[in-house]
């Protein structure tokens, strides 16, 4: 289309005066033509003869305006090209580019009229090595960190047996019901609350935020599971964002999250309580099986019954054991006991003045039993009483004589 | 509830398995422990979950809506 007049004819621009004037402009000096007006036909000629479309290079001198604009140049090893990221584009990328980051740049070609430069306007971006998610990752997950919200410590138990189950998710999404079927399955007695939430796109942050934070404050749920299905990166970005990780965080019941696949990590999963691989794994964990707690009841009562049983059981055992060492401990008492009084009685009677008498001795007794041993107890007339081995003799004093025996 | 149940029919199965609790102690746990399996078996098979949607009343304060019986669905 451009240069079809050839020799520098523009039949476009000129166009619209076509009809009026034989001589198109700057075909000689007496027609030459304005600066501004070259510099607009340049930018118009770019413009209509790119389309949109991806350039690769390198980042260098990125530079953040402040009109809010981000200016950088993107080179290879031959050329360079001034880019542009308009402050409206700049929210659909995850971060801003680094110098030296190779990426890949969608955008339009134009010139600034003004002073003739040409520029790309890159509406999107994509860095090799997924570097503008990473950077913007990591960026979140460290400012988390320095508040110390990614500490296992915080990390709340989730409750066993929940009777109501969260669920912030898309109200019509596979997620919601992927959670819904398995819980139904596992253990048909738990509610289940939806807390109906964006999950994607611009305003999937701030409805989630919402979403938490009502979920927050109604407080009727026992664990709250924040859910979406599997999607692209950009699908599941609104859980990477730094807002949406703090109103998990703030959250006063224990959270699950389940973000996408298996493979998908998002910033939802560092801050959440315990994060599940898919919606359903987040079911499973959150739902027990109801079947299974009826068996474990009965196994309580059984284990109950048996521990009491073999309690009885032991105690008769033990009682039984106890009567017979009471019974042998008694008859071995008594045994001893016998044995001596037998050893006593013998050395008693071994003492026993009776044992004298047995030999033929007499013992001399008053009339009160008290032994008569000396002559000083005698008196002349006094009655008394001899003690002999076989009986008593009754006695009367004649005489005393004190002095030493015959 | 069920939880509580649950923690206290463990403490109570624990207590029994020990012999250091007198027989007469152990006979009261027995008997709270069966009572409170029945109870918690009554507390599952009482409970009719539902889908219920959260919705904010207008004084500002949240509830949920009556919800329909969770049901498994055929591909679940």
């Amino acid at each position: 289309m451009q240069g079809r007049g050839g020799g520098g004819g523009w039949t476009r621009a000129s166009g619209p005066r076509g009809t009026v004037a034989s001589v198109a402009p700057g075909e000689s000096a007496g027609r030459a033509m304005p600066v501004s007006t070259l510099t607009a036909m340049a930018r118009d000629v770019l413009e209509g003869g790119f389309p949109a479309l991806w350039v690769a290079g390198e980042v260098s001198n990125f530079q953040r305006h402040r009109n809010g604009h981000w200016y950088f140049t993107l080179k290879d090893a031959a050329a360079a090209i001034d880019c542009v990221v308009w402050g409206s584009d700049q929210a659909r990328l995850p971060a801003p580019p680094d110098d030296g980051m190779q990426v890949a740049a969608f955008g339009r070609l134009t010139m600034w009229a003004k002073r003739a430069r040409v520029q790309f306007v890159v509406h999107a971006m994509e860095a090799e090595g997924e570097g503008l998610w990473r950077k913007a990752f990591e960026k979140v997950r460290a400012a988390l960190d320095a508040d110390g919200l990614l500490d296992p410590a915080r990390k709340r138990p989730i409750p066993r047996f929940p009777r109501v189950v969260g669920v912030v998710t898309s109200a019509d999404g596979a997620a919601m019901h992927d959670i819904v079927s398995v819980i139904a399955r596992r253990h048909p007695g738990i509610d289940v609350v939806i807390i109906p939430a964006a999950v994607q796109g611009e305003t999937a942050p701030a409805s989630l935020v919402r979403a938490l934070r009502r979920a927050a404050r109604w407080g009727g749920a026992d664990v709250l599971v924040i859910a979406r299905g599997g999607g692209s990166r950009e699908d599941l970005w609104a859980f990477n964002d730094e807002k949406v990780a703090r109103a998990i965080a703030a959250c006063p019941v224990p959270t699950v999250s389940a973000v996408g696949h298996v493979v998908d990590v998002t910033i939802a999963d560092y801050v959440a309580d315990a994060r599940a691989a898919t919606p359903s794994a987040a079911a499973e964990l959150v739902a027990p099986v109801r079947d299974d707690l009826r068996r474990d009841l009965a196994a309580l009562a059984g284990g109950m019954s048996a521990s009491l049983t073999r309690r009885v059981r032991d105690g008769r055992r033990d009682l039984l054991r106890t009567a017979r060492a009471v019974r042998g401990l008694a008859t071995h008492t008594a045994e001893r006991g016998r044995e001596r009084v037998r050893t006593l009685s013998a050395k008693i009677h071994a003492l026993s003045p009776l044992a004298t008498l047995a030999r033929g001795y007499a013992l001399p007794r008053d009339a009160q039993g008290r032994a008569l041993s000396r002559v000083a107890q005698y008196t002349a007339g006094l009655p008394f009483e001899l003690v002999l081995r076989d009986g008593q003799v009754a006695a009367t004093t004649d005489a005393v004589r004190p002095g030493a025996a015959p | 509830m069920f939880e509580d149940h649950l923690a206290r029919l463990e403490a109570i199965a624990e207590a029994l398995e020990r012999r250091d609790v007198p027989l007469d102690e152990a006979l009261r746990l027995f008997e709270e422990g069966i009572a409170r399996v029945r109870a918690a078996t009554e507390t599952l098979d009482a409970a009719e979950g539902r889908l219920r949607e959260l919705v904010q009343r207008a004084d500002g304060t949240f509830g949920t809506t009556d919800g329909t019986p969770l049901a498994p669905d055929d591909d679940g």
